[in-house]
């Protein structure tokens, strides 16, 4: 059992949790992810490390309530226990095994899309503390829904804000912004990482491609197990099929084949929506007279 | 003198009635079918079926037991060798081991030695058995990876013998692939599964789930900042093949571990549980293992038309005979001598068909068996909108690229010695994560194997 500590909304829909997982804590890298269950009947879903503290045993989590786990996860509050919280999933960000030295000599700009925002932290602070000053672009359809701003600022070189409806920083999208940068303000990068849904990393890296900026992702496909049982999570990488949960989550960008990852997201869908739709009805009160709730 | 009788039949649910449940299929017998059916045995001078079983059940002996109706001696006399008999009295495959040998079955049918245990092992869960004599507690700690087969069998034996055993499981719930993989129709979690978990537990051995040895914790962080003197895989063999032809990553091709991993660990065939299951109506599974027989079975349960496609004949299924037979009886089409070639999409990407080739035998290969060689020419198309490929799975590379000098061979399996030794001191491993996928009871004699070799190579370093 993982006990919530502290849960926050950070924007509408969207919370943090702060959970107790000593061992996930000690061992969690940027780049890595967790697969939780809310309840003894839920779902294994993975989630994005957004903080972890080894010497407090804590890992923060940040979920975007979208389906009926999610919204599961979040009706939990500080002091109850999450049944399960597995990981650190996943390989850790390549960056971690460079050489600090090599590192502080590139410039590298994260580019980060609404919830997106969360697992990008942990690895712009990883670089902070090894002496890397990387550039963020935080994209959110508008200022409310921007998250991690504080935070982010503490540890980024620049921070430089785009929203679609231009209520904060930057009117326009990521990839508009990533342009402006390096056309209009004379900016280099050497190393682009973009992490938010996956459509803007589809045009986050074919945009960089254009400039020939290497690019990493990270693809958050589906999952069961997490632990490269299942093989939900391939995806076409270079032509290969590769695992998300164990080759990945970090992959080049410019390799994915993204409307293939887009599409197998997508594969529950339809029962997801009417388990979504039946959670709803059943909570609103609504008891399904001839049983097409079954 | 042994009764000459005919093998008395064991009672199954109706197939009609059970190919659109999750319950039991075979009921097993009840006390007076199982002292009629051990009233057979001949209790031969030199018992073959003992040599046949992987882990030598003393099966004359505790079939002596059920006869004369004393079935706690008998739990105790199979709990010497075993520690899983409700689970190997339903899974192991009784036919090519004990069965397969038994005198009685030259002429006639063999004992039914898997129906007997598994009757003995459920008297024993209903009725409590005899506690199990536990040695002091000698101080020293072993890790083990899984709580598969293999791994409960060595913590067994390891704390029966005074050890301080710790399990460590990557997913949410004990039991590996007893949990994930076999169909509740075939081995019932909570009555069956659970209840053997608890016995292994009630030895005084610890089970932390939720830990990914590779990832949250690594085999050297156990040894060297837990204190474990040593540590035994058994972490399986959980990585699932692709066939590498076309149309594979269309949306409804699912490998049969995912398929199964949603059914039985997930419990996604029921209503109560959140994780979903894609069955769509007409499923076809490539493939003829026990694996491909329980996909096959748990999509025809959950309303699809389903249909096995195998690449060689019926002779060459590696399934289980009753288990074929099964689903069979269930409904299930086999189309034999067929491989698929590609998976045919529509424009949305989802699964619309398959492209077979028909196939025909030719010379044996190196596993005997006579190879399917493409009949030119011969390609057709059959609809079908979910696709579970059930091809074999390999052991998962996590543990032995997190293992410094921990050798695996070419096809990704662990090296070690019959013992189970590895390439690292005080490593040891065994079950499908040396062998590659096999049985149920190979992974725990492996398990039983190594634990005494752990036990001899602990007392050697402190002696």
């Amino acid at each position: 059992m993982y006990k919530i500590i502290k849960k926050k909304e950070l924007a509408p829909n969207i919370w943090m949790m702060n959970i107790e997982a000593p061992r996930v804590a000690h061992a969690a890298q940027p780049g890595q992810f967790v697969i939780v269950r809310a309840s003894e009947n839920g779902e294994r879903v993975p989630l994005t490390i957004s903080d972890y503290d080894a010497e407090k045993g804590t890992v923060a989590i940040v979920i975007q309530t979208i389906g009926v786990s999610t919204k599961k996860i979040c009706t939990l509050n500080e002091g109850d226990y999450l049944p399960d919280f597995a990981g650190p999933l996943g390989r850790p960000s390549e960056f971690v095994h460079e050489a600090p030295e090599t590192l502080q000599t590139k410039k590298i700009l994260f580019v980060a899309g609404g919830v997106g925002t969360a697992p990008v932290y942990p690895q712009v602070k990883w670089l902070h503390t090894h002496g890397v000053e990387a550039d963020v672009i935080v994209g959110a359809k508008n200022k409310e829904m921007l998250i991690m701003q504080e935070e982010m600022e503490a540890v980024a070189g620049h921070l430089y804000i785009a929203t679609d409806d231009g209520s904060a920083g930057f009117k326009g999208l990521v990839t508009d912004l990533i342009k402006d940068l390096i056309d209009r303000q004379g900016k280099h990068y050497d190393e682009v990482v973009a992490i938010g849904p996956m459509i803007m990393m589809k045009f986050v890296a074919a945009t960089t491609k254009t400039y020939g900026i290497k690019t990493i992702v990270s693809l958050n496909t589906l999952m069961v197990d997490g632990t490269g049982m299942c093989g939900a999570c391939r995806v076409s990488v270079g032509g290969k099929t590769v695992f998300t949960c164990v080759d990945g989550p970090e992959f080049d960008g410019h390799q994915v084949d993204f409307d293939e990852a887009m599409r197998r997201q997508g594969m529950y869908r339809t029962l997801e929506q009417r388990a979504l739709k039946i959670a709803e009805e059943r909570a609103a009160g609504h008891v399904c007279k001839i049983g097409l709730d079954k | 003198m042994a009764n000459k009788i005919g093998r008395v039949p064991v009672r199954e649910q109706d197939p009609k009635v059970r190919a659109t449940n999750f319950e039991e299929v075979c009921y097993g017998y009840n006390e007076q079918e199982a002292m009629l059916e051990a009233t057979r045995c001949l209790h031969c001078r030199n018992p073959r079926c003992v040599t046949q079983c992987p882990v030598s059940v003393k099966i004359p002996l505790f079939i002596a037991e059920v006869a004369s109706g004393d079935f706690a001696r008998a739990a105790e006399i199979i709990a010497e060798d075993s520690s899983l008999p409700s689970i190997c009295g339903r899974v192991c495959p009784q036919e090519s081991q004990c069965e397969g040998a038994c005198i009685l079955g030259i002429k006639g049918e063999p004992v039914a030695i898997g129906k007997l245990e598994r009757f003995v092992g459920d008297w024993k869960i209903a009725h409590g058995g005899s506690e199990i004599t536990k040695a002091p507690a000698n101080g020293h700690r072993v890790a083990i990876v899984g709580s598969g087969p293999s791994g409960l069998a060595c913590a067994t034996d390891l704390a029966k013998w005074g050890y301080e055993v710790k399990i460590f499981e990557a997913l949410h719930k004990a039991g590996g692939v007893l949990e994930y993989g076999i169909p509740e129709f075939r081995l019932p979690k909570s009555a069956v599964v659970a209840k053997e978990v608890e016995n292994v537990r009630r030895l005084g051995v610890e089970i932390e789930t939720d830990t990914v040895v590779g990832r949250t914790v690594t085999i050297d962080s156990l040894m060297e900042e837990e204190g474990y003197e040593a540590v035994f895989i058994g972490s399986g063999a959980g990585l699932p093949r692709f066939m590498g032809i076309p149309g594979e990553n269309l949306n409804g091709v699912v490998s049969a571990n995912e398929f199964l991993t949603r059914a039985n660990l997930m419990k996604a065939y029921d209503d109560n549980y959140d994780t979903p299951i894609y069955v769509g109506s007409k499923v076809v599974v490539v493939g003829g293992g026990n694996v491909a027989m329980d996909a096959v079975r748990t999509a025809k349960r959950l309303g699809a038309e389903a249909i096995i496609v195998y690449r060689r004949s019926e002779a060459e299924l590696p399934a289980r005979v009753e288990e074929v037979h099964h689903a069979k009886e269930e409904g299930i089409e086999f189309r034999m001598l067929t491989n698929p070639t590609e998976i045919l999409g529509d424009d949305k990407g989802w699964v619309r068909g398959i492209r077979c080739v028909q196939m025909e035998l030719g010379e044996p290969d190196e596993s005997g068996r006579r190879s399917p060689i493409e009949i030119p020419g011969s390609e057709f198309d059959m609809k079908c909108d979910v696709v579970i490929m059930a091809l074999g799975t390999s052991p998962n590379p996590l543990i032995a690229t997190t293992t410094p000098g921990l050798e695996t061979n070419r096809r990704g399996c662990i090296v070690s010695q019959e013992e189970g030794q590895t390439t690292r001191e005080g490593i040891f491993a065994g079950g499908d994560a040396v062998t590659g996928a096999a049985t149920v009871i190979l992974a725990m004699g492996a398990g039983r194997k190594a634990a005494k070799a752990i036990d001899e190579y602990i007392k050697a370093k402190n002696a």
